[in-house]
């Protein structure tokens, strides 16, 4: 008898174990090109339908809160590059945000400022890939390539500024390690010029195309009360329905003064997540406009009587206070003061709320350095989103979390 | 007249009321609150009943070599409300030879995997959890990287791991 004329018997007493048996399982990864990154799934399969999903994290684990506690606070910036690395600005941000908080250490208006406008390029960057991953995982391959090559925009708006493209480490403790010169603010302007049309553009290619709302639309569905009892932050959590954005409801950085709104929808699935952070990326675009249209003058390094940013190269030779504060913050034994507490302190990052828990005992490296990752919450609710849909949607779910392995692991 | 929610001075006073004297301290505007182990789940279902809906990190310090330091591990659960944005945290210290904490993920979801990497780096076991599996490390690990007499550059585990080859995968 061949498989097209079998018939089953679905009512019988044997029925239940029957169904049982054509379930399969199915190994998803570590390597895969839907996954991005390196992350397993293991599917449980009725046919081309979901039973239940168990996600498996910890191929990319690399010690890195342990390694906090072996590096300095301007040090361990390089390790948080290597987190979100899809987003490396918005982790440098929230790293010495923390230590700061820790600190007590009250930035200029100019830091502020340069701060808040890297962090925005750095969510724009950060949803572009995002959306342009999903677009590219359900078969828009156009769309991705509009996303990418805006990315490459910001990655030269980094490289003018920083000399990095990917591990920026721009950030300092009371500061940043390079102010930001006119040829940056050209570029940077040039992107708010250019940006719009383009996004404009890839709304058009996607937002209505019938495919892609087929593939996403009642996908992967979150309600409001499960996102807040699963912890889920940013856009995850915005899409359905939690109105909370730590730019608007602690406001930090520049964020008090200027005007943006929190994009929020309510449905709750892919397509939702995917709306929201279209949306979030003209927000963004408005924030660095304002920031950069107001950006205040001045130093941008706190002042080195408080003996935590290193001094210019003119005061280090001009002043005896630049050369002090240059060879305290040079000695092993010197350095800045740290008290005896622990603080978190938390920014809105492109994939939700991204804080540092610091322990300080007096030394220049932090004795604890917990990262609250907002990947590792967003993957655990993988299971409960995908049961049901069959297996082509595992990559639209996937990529709608934005689920980044070295943030995720660490 | 609007809604004034309460002050996280008054939760507190609540908490100390049903709990008994409980030692709280401000640091940079974060309120902590230090709570017994044995009645941690009842005190964060308490607040959760009083608006702290929202788990937002649960993580561990590991105080042996810290100044001053009267227990070994030290629980942080991050709290916060999402209509009032209050944040709160609340401590929970355990000790050697078998740190153990009541579970919380009856109360929320979320910290399935926060405590399953709590129980991973630190050893912490919970009670009532429904699944306490390694989360980041090996199954096949058996130490817990980060307490701090356990060193930087590891113990040489990776040597011992089994080798899986093709024949035998």
């Amino acid at each position: 008898m061949s498989i097209a004329t079998a018939t089953f018997d679905t009512t019988g007493p044997e029925a239940g174990a029957r169904s049982e048996d054509y379930l399969w399982t199915l190994n998803f990864g570590p390597q895969h090109p839907a996954t991005h990154t390196t992350l397993r799934l293991v599917l449980k399969l009725d046919g081309e339908r979901v039973v239940d999903a168990m996600p498996e994290m910890g191929y990319l684990h690399s010690g890195f809160e342990k390694i906090g506690e072996h590096l300095t606070f301007n040090q361990y910036v390089t390790v948080t590059d290597r987190m979100n690395y899809i987003s490396p600005m918005a982790n440098n941000v929230a790293w010495h945000h923390a230590v700061e908080t820790l600190l007590g250490i009250e930035l200029t208006p100019r830091c502020v400022y340069i701060r808040t406008i890297i962090a925005e390029l750095a969510r724009i960057s950060d949803h572009l890939l995002s959306n342009g991953a999903v677009g590219l995982d359900t078969g828009a391959f156009t769309f991705f390539l509009y996303a990418f090559y805006q990315r490459e925009v910001i990655y030269d708006i980094f490289e003018t500024l920083c000399g990095a493209r990917f591990t920026n480490s721009y950030t300092r403790v009371g500061g940043v390690s390079q102010d930001f010169t006119p040829l940056v603010i050209e570029k940077i302007r040039a992107f708010i010029r250019t940006f719009p049309k383009t996004l404009d553009d890839m709304e058009r290619l996607l937002t209505r195309n019938r495919i892609f709302v087929d593939r996403t639309k009642g996908v992967g569905l979150l309600t409001k009360e499960e996102a807040i009892n699963a912890s889920a932050s940013g856009p995850v959590a915005r899409a359905s329905g939690v109105t909370r954005d730590l730019r608007k409801d602690e406001p930090y950085l520049a964020y008090a003064d200027l005007d943006f709104q929190v994009c929020c929808a309510s449905a709750g699935d892919c397509y939702a997540r995917y709306l929201v952070r279209m949306q979030e990326m003209r927000e963004s675009l408005k924030l660095v406009t304002q920031a950069l249209e107001n950006l205040p003058a001045g130093d941008v390094n706190v002042s080195i009587d408080q003996r935590v940013a290193r001094p210019t190269k003119q005061q280090v030779y001009s002043s005896i206070e630049g050369t002090i504060s240059h060879f305290e913050l040079s000695m092993a034994n010197r350095g800045f003061e740290v008290p005896h507490e622990e603080s978190y302190a938390a920014i809105e990052a492109p994939n939700g709320e991204l804080g540092f828990y610091i322990v300080g005992d007096g030394s220049e490296n932090a004795y604890r350095a917990r990262c609250r990752p907002p990947s590792v919450l967003h993957f655990a609710l993988f299971p409960q989103l995908i049961r049901g849909h069959t297996l082509s949607d595992v990559v639209a779910v996937l990529g709608s979390l934005n689920i980044i392995a070295a943030e995720l692991d660490r | 007249m609007p809604f004034t929610p309460p002050s996280v001075d008054d939760v507190l006073a609540g908490l100390a009321d049903r709990f008994g004297t409980l030692d709280t301290s401000v640091y940079r505007g974060q309120t902590r609150v230090v709570v017994p182990a044995d009645v941690s789940f009842d005190a964060l279902a308490w607040l959760k009943e009083r608006g702290f809906d929202l788990l937002v990190d649960v993580t561990c310090v590991d105080y042996l070599e810290y100044q001053d330091a009267k227990h070994r591990y030290g629980l942080v659960y991050l709290l916060a409300s999402t209509a009032t944005n209050q944040r709160l945290t609340v401590r929970v210290f355990a000790d050697d030879p078998d740190p153990t904490v009541r579970s919380v993920v009856p109360l929320w979801a979320g910290a399935n995997w926060l405590e399953r990497e709590v129980w991973d780096l630190f050893g912490i076991r919970f009670t009532g959890h429904p699944d306490l599996r390694r989360l980041v490390m090996p199954e096949e690990f058996n130490a817990h990287p980060l307490r701090k007499d356990y060193p930087l550059q590891g113990r040489g585990e990776r040597h011992n791991f089994p080798v899986i080859t093709r024949d035998h995968s």
